[in-house]
């Protein structure tokens, strides 16, 4: 029943992901984190050969793979660069909810027109006034005759400049909360988009977030995904696929923190011989080794869970604070393990000890997934062995 | 233009290769097998002149099932056909009866180009390529870093790299061309490329198929015999140039080169 075997075709795709982030993202994946770089000709390059649109069905022009291989590709294209691969796999998250609540025209015509280029999607949730509790959104949804008129502004969002199509959340009316939520479908060339402040990161300094301004932008009926006040729970629905798909991101950061690490014990010597020879080091490699076989597991369990569409809130919200968790301190340890050096600009553990930082916060800061899975416990939603 | 390229599987370069207690062979257990890299530059040749001129591109290797594996990449990177000749007989062929065996399954095929390396990174023979044209009787250009094969069709200019200048030949088609280095970057293999390698026709021949008499080839056929690999010498240590300013240890340096390592 339990076969962890990739097929000869879940190899070949696997060996393409790894064969393009050696040789596309590694060798600028530290100079595009000093100077923040827009990773262009790499997703440029990743469209083409079909690396972007992973998991979309083929009739709305992506590459058509089941979770489970889309989340074993994911791995390997974050293995060099968490940043630049979340960018290449930014449209998981921001068309989860066009996927589940659309149309068959809505996909065709939103989805369709996306996957022709490189420039993906964005997924629009965050508002300054509205971060972990995303009902208090202010962005209103006025109805009209024929439509809607969007009028507010959203934060912090991931490829919010670049993107073709955004996945917007606003609300028809604000004393219903997260009940008055609505999901749109919106082109980026909708008069009355605007792109606000660029933003400096600590980490992730290749993947690109920002405000985003909402004036007067007019939508049709055929911009609304779903029904009317249907958005929070498709929006809900989106992140719950997008948490599995940060524990695939952070088994790469925390797989690529190990190899530098393990490495570095087995050749820096100190007292006459290699630091991997103490047991202090053997301990802590050990304990990474642990936390990235139960990640990688996860991830794959619950990509698994996906294609069988078997409900997961409980398990992605468990499995996402803790392989952001395990990511953060892999990484920390990873520092430990290289001791000054590993401290330094230019090493490449210093860098994902900053990149790690950010899943313990974005697609539900950890505190909020804890209370997700723990109410989802005590609700009996999570699933029976 | 029907190209046809002949694929050979090798262990990836940066396999750890360990001699077999027979000391004529190599441990093939943990051996990661990839594509031979100068084929890859072949593969590239022979898409890009498909998407100049159309046809099809076939792919013809020789060796056991796993080859499959490498003509699938070949595929997926967007080759039309693949044919692999395998039948235990074969194991432990020359390069001779290699190419006596690829042209037995070439020989009909509709071809204007073959490309095969101008060697295999695992034995280095360099042997195939030129035996094979010569069992097809066609023309043959050895160690090309340039194709250009004329708008008509017909004839095929080839670039030869010779101690720093390039002496440019040409022929009438069908010939053959074994590649080096410097011809192409090849493509990677698209997504959309690898799901649809799976559909394309894949045939599978054996001796019998060829008309091929068994014990001509294999082991037992062979004219060439490997007496004994040795592993490379042990790399000795490095050495650090001392000296208290660069030009004490340039200084250092350049005799060094001179006198121990007599490179000038
Ligand atoms: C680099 C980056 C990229 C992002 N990309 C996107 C994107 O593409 N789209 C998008 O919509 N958003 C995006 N975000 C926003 C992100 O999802 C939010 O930052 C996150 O949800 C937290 O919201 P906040 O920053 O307002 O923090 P707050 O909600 O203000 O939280 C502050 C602290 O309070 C804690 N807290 C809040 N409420 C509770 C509670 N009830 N109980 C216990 N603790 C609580 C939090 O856990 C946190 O520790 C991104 C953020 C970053 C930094």
């Amino acid at each position: 029943m339990i076969d962890f075997s990739l097929t000869s075709d879940q190899k070949r795709l696997l060996e393409l992901a790894r064969d393009f982030s050696e040789k596309e993202i590694r060798p600028v994946a530290l100079e595009y984190d000093r100077d923040g770089t827009y990773p262009e000709a790499i997703l440029k390059k990743a469209h083409e050969l079909g690396l972007m649109y992973t998991n979309i069905p083929e009739e709305y022009g992506g590459s058509g793979m089941d979770y489970v291989t889309h989340y074993v590709v994911t791995e390997a294209l974050n293995y060099d660069c968490c940043a630049i691969g979340q960018m290449i796999g930014i449209s998981h998250l921001s068309t989860g909810a066009i996927l589940f609540g659309g149309t068959e025209e809505q996909k065709k015509k939103f989805l369709g027109r996306m996957t022709e280029s490189y420039r993906s999607s964005c997924y629009c949730l965050t508002e300054p006034g509205a971060g972990s509790d995303a009902g208090a959104m202010r962005t209103m949804a006025k109805k009209t005759s024929d439509g809607y008129v969007i009028n507010g502004s959203k934060c912090y969002i991931t490829n919010g400049r670049d993107s073709d199509l955004l996945c917007l959340f606003a609300t028809t009316d604000r004393t219903l909360g997260t009940k008055g939520i609505c999901c749109f479908a919106v082109p980026r060339d909708t008069p009355g988009i605007s792109v606000g402040r660029v933003e400096d990161k600590m980490g992730h300094r290749a993947l690109t977030v920002t405000e985003i301004f909402f004036e007067n932008v007019e939508l049709g009926r055929e911009n609304l995904i779903g029904e009317e006040g249907q958005g929070f729970k498709l929006a809900m629905m989106a992140l719950d696929r997008g948490r599995v798909n940060i524990m695939a991101v952070c088994t790469a950061i925390a797989q690529k923190a190990f190899d530098e690490a393990s490495n570095w014990a087995r050749e820096r010597e100190q007292f006459g011989q290699p630091i991997g020879n103490f047991q202090a080091i053997q301990f802590m490699l050990a304990d990474i080794y642990a936390l990235i076989l139960a990640t990688r597991a996860m991830y794959l369990h619950m990509g698994w869970m996906l294609d069988q569409n078997i409900r997961c809130t409980v398990e992605a919200a468990s499995g996402k604070f803790f392989a952001t968790d395990a990511a953060m301190k892999v990484t920390t340890d990873a520092v430990q393990i290289l001791g000054g050096s590993g401290y330094m600009k230019g090493t490449v553990v210093e860098k994902l000890m900053r990149d790690a930082k950010l899943t313990q916060i974005f697609e539900g800061t950890n505190q909020i997934n804890r209370m997700v899975s723990g109410r989802g416990i005590l609700s009996k939603q999570c699933i029976q062995f | 233009m029907n190209v046809i390229v002949c694929l050979k599987q090798v262990p990836d370069t940066e396999t750890q290769i360990k001699i077999a207690p027979d000391g004529k062979s190599i441990v093939t257990d943990d051996i990661k097998w990839v594509m031979n890299p100068y084929d890859e530059y072949g593969v590239e040749e022979a898409l890009r002149l498909k998407e100049k001129f159309g046809g099809e591109v076939t792919v013809v290797s020789l060796g056991p099932k796993r080859v499959t594996e490498s003509i699938r990449t070949a595929l997926a990177m967007g080759a039309d056909k693949g044919i692999l000749i395998s039948d235990d007989a074969l194991e432990g062929s020359d390069s001779l009866a290699t190419a006596k065996a690829l042209a037995a399954a070439i020989k009909d095929l509709d071809y204007d180009l073959i490309f095969t390396g101008q060697r295999g990174v695992d034995d280095d023979m360099g042997v195939v390529g030129a035996s094979l044209a010569e069992f097809l009787d066609v023309p043959q250009f050895s160690v090309i870093v340039k194709v250009e094969v004329a708008e008509d069709g017909k004839s095929v200019k080839a670039h030869r790299p010779v101690e720093g200048q390039v002496l440019v030949v040409e022929s009438s088609l069908p010939a053959l061309i074994t590649t080096q280095k410097g011809l192409n970057e090849p493509r990677y293999a698209t997504l959309p490329g690898i799901m649809k390698a799976k559909k394309k026709p894949f045939e599978e021949k054996t001796l019998a198929d060829l008309g091929l008499d068994p014990a001509k080839v294999g082991e037992g056929g062979r004219k060439v015999k490997i007496l004994e690999l040795t592993p490379p010498p042990k790399r000795g240590e490095g050495k650090i140039i001392e000296g208290e300013t660069p030009q004490e240890k340039a200084a250092e340096l350049a005799k060094l080169l001179h006198e121990e390592a007599k490179v000038f």
